[in-house]
């Protein structure tokens, strides 16, 4: 014990360890009324480990080769010792991160934690997202399989709508004029080195914005207003130990979700990995039906609802685009007196409810193969999605809240 | 305005049933009789697998080794290894994939993970749903697979079937027939495709047999440590008030 302490002390003159600790976990002072939504913050980052570390050892077996990786991605599911639950745990991790980063984000919704003084850490959080999004976008182009080439076909198009420079910047993210292994090669490198770099480069600065603001609560009200003479707040409690032995407990529950999926039903029904992808990338047959995978889909159908313009698809990737950031927007569109939806009134709550439905309809209109119908409901649903950011100014100032209370509740 | 919004979405919550009953129709297909705990069927599969598929396709990413998980002896697999194949070989076509292309019209698929790619009922109903169709240059058709390019080479053990077009109240429901009975009864034949989709869903993902097994004894250990958390948890929390 003596001895640990002295190396400690050593490090400790050398770097600032015991500050670290202290700051960001022994005397980060959190509120003590945290629900069920707050566990999807480390629950994310718990994901973004695992996702880091299985890759590292499916990299270790995969070949990014056109003519080698559907093979060494069936090598790895049956010769390689544990591949298969590699594979599956990576593959499970893609889709369960999209899970836990929608309800972290929805979270921030519902109790304003986008709001003064959270706007950047807000900000950090879609860019992300954005980031999260590239990479299972290019992670999925890797088991080379007929949705992988496919899909990826048809999201590269997108960017050859663009007016003028359309064309070249879409052969520039290919570097070719079609899917191809120089794709594969160039997704790859950026799928297992360059947007890793990045998106733990801004996890870590979203978690330093974050203890710097300190975290919102379900109530939507400031803690650090009431202090006790110690200078701590009073509903607030040091997140270690208290949240790290609750987080652990979601950790375990998550977990057994998490583990229910790979041992039983790793494909999900086809909503995890795609019935098609089983067969390899064949550049002369397109599937009768391409369809992204399920955490992409609602953006898929508003970019479907939205009709051609002069010829263009340009109008429907733009429509797209906005809808995957529009939540960036949140802090200055909300004109509401209180943060919380615990203090908010109908209007809002219906809104949101419109929100949601909006959200996951368009999720399940994406995957549908296109019919008149479902167009005409993908493009209410989109007019849906739209209003609740668009007019979100208007009904928060005009919505009834109820008073916020001046402590916590906590029963 | 909030009337509407709320008519509006009493709408489209009661459209989703609706949505969801909208799927597309498509071929019935027969449920695989499949049980993957079941070696002796399993076994038979393989036999039958590599007696009759491997003539035309490949399984390139199967070892003939890898029967051993379904129960076959080293000595039983040695006896249907091709000459010039290993244990640790993987199944090759008879037939070189070019040939096949001049005779066929296209180059029969790689069976490895068909069974995954196509779904078990998908494949089940397939074999046994070819019918003569003198318009097709192999003399046979699929209900299942409409101008399909392989030759109904199961024909000997199932027989000829023919397509008969029945009128039931307006819709047309296409049925096969048996004409010309094959070396097994309606039964046999049914039960022996039985086992080789059963070996074809095996062969497309062998750790199947382990996951379920060990999913088990994972998701056990996570459950006891699941009350050990919650107790720890209580514990530091009893003085927060």
């Amino acid at each position: 014990m003596k001895l640990l302490n002295n190396f400690v002390g050593w490090v400790d003159d050398r770097f600032p360890l015991l500050d670290t600790w202290k700051e960001h976990l022994s005397e980060y002072y959190a509120p003590k009324n945290f629900n069920f939504w707050y566990f999807f913050g480390s629950l994310s980052l718990l994901v973004l480990v695992i996702q880091i570390v299985s890759g590292i050892f499916l990299t270790m077996s995969y070949k990014p080769d056109a003519l080698l990786a559907f093979a060494s991605v069936e090598y790895i599911m049956r010769d390689v010792q544990w591949g298969w639950l590699l594979r599956y745990v990576h593959s499970t991790g893609a889709s369960m991160f999209f899970v836990v980063v929608y309800l972290h984000m929805f979270r921030g919704m519902i109790y304003g934690s986008y709001r003064k003084p959270r706007e950047l850490l807000w900000i950090i959080g879609v860019v992300i997202y954005l980031a999260l999004m590239a990479e299972a976008f290019m992670g999925y182009l890797l088991p080379w399989g007929q949705m992988s080439f496919w899909g990826a076909q048809v999201i590269v198009n997108l960017f050859s709508s663009v007016p003028f420079i359309g064309n070249d910047l879409s052969v520039l993210i290919r570097g070719d004029y079609v899917i191809s292994d120089a794709t594969l090669n160039r997704f790859f490198a950026l799928h297992v080195a360059a947007i890793p770099l990045v998106l733990a480069g801004i996890v870590f600065v979203h978690i330093v914005a974050l203890h710097k603001v300190g975290s919102n609560n379900p109530d939507g009200i400031e803690i650090k207003k009431n202090k006790g003479a110690d200078g701590h707040p009073l509903d607030g409690i040091p997140f270690h130990p208290y949240y790290t032995v609750k987080d652990i407990v979601a950790v375990v529950v998550f977990l057994i979700i998490f583990c229910a999926i790979v041992f039983f039903s790793p494909d999900m029904g086809g909503y995890f990995l795609e019935a098609n992808n089983f067969i390899p990338a064949n550049p002369m047959q397109t599937p009768a039906h391409i369809s992204p995978v399920w955490y992409f889909t609602p953006y898929y159908a508003i970019l479907r609802a939205v009709p051609p313009m002069f010829g263009s698809q340009f109008p429907g990737v733009i429509a797209m685009g906005i809808g995957a950031i529009a939540v960036v927007f949140l802090p200055w569109l909300d004109r509401g007196k209180v943060k919380s939806v615990r203090y908010r009134g109908p209007i809002y709550k219906l809104f949101l409810a419109s929100f949601v439905i909006s959200f996951v309809g368009l999720g399940y209109l994406g995957m549908m193969p296109v019919t008149p119908t479902y167009t005409l409901m993908s493009r209410v649903l989109s007019v849906v999605y739209f209003a609740f950011f668009i007019l979100m100014p208007w009904y928060t100032k005009i919505d009834k809240c109820k008073p916020e209370p001046d402590r916590v509740t906590f029963k | 305005m909030i009337l509407i919004k709320k008519l509006s979405m009493m709408v489209l919550l009661m459209l989703v049933p609706a949505l969801v009953l909208a799927n597309e129709g498509g071929v019935h297909l027969d449920k695989a009789p499949g049980n993957l705990n079941d070696q002796a069927s399993l076994q038979r599969g393989a036999q039958f697998f590599t007696a009759n598929c491997l003539a035309c396709h490949s399984a390139n990413y199967m070892r003939y080794n890898r029967l051993l998980d379904i129960g076959m002896s080293e000595d039983e697999i040695k006896k249907m290894l091709p000459e010039g194949s290993k244990l640790g070989s993987t199944m090759k076509a008879m037939m070189d994939a070019e040939s096949a292309k001049t005779a066929f019209g296209v180059a029969p698929p790689d069976l490895s993970v068909e069974a995954r790619a196509r779904g078990v009922d998908w494949v089940y109903t397939y074999l046994r749903s070819f019918y003569t169709d003198s318009n097709r240059p192999s003399g046979v058709n699929n209900l299942v697979f409409p101008g399909v390019g392989m030759p109904n080479i199961l024909a000997a053990y199932q027989g000829e079937q023919a397509l008969q077009v029945e009128n039931h109240d307006g819709h047309e429901v296409k049925m096969l027939k048996l004409v010309n009975p094959g070396s097994m009864t309606a039964a046999q034949y049914d039960a022996t495709v039985g086992d080789l989709v059963n070996y074809l869903d095996f062969m497309s993902e062998p750790a199947k047999l382990v996951r379920h097994k060990l999913g088990y004894i994972v998701i056990g250990f996570l459950f006891l440590l699941l009350i050990l958390t919650y107790a720890l948890k209580k514990e530091f929390w009893k003085d927060i008030h």
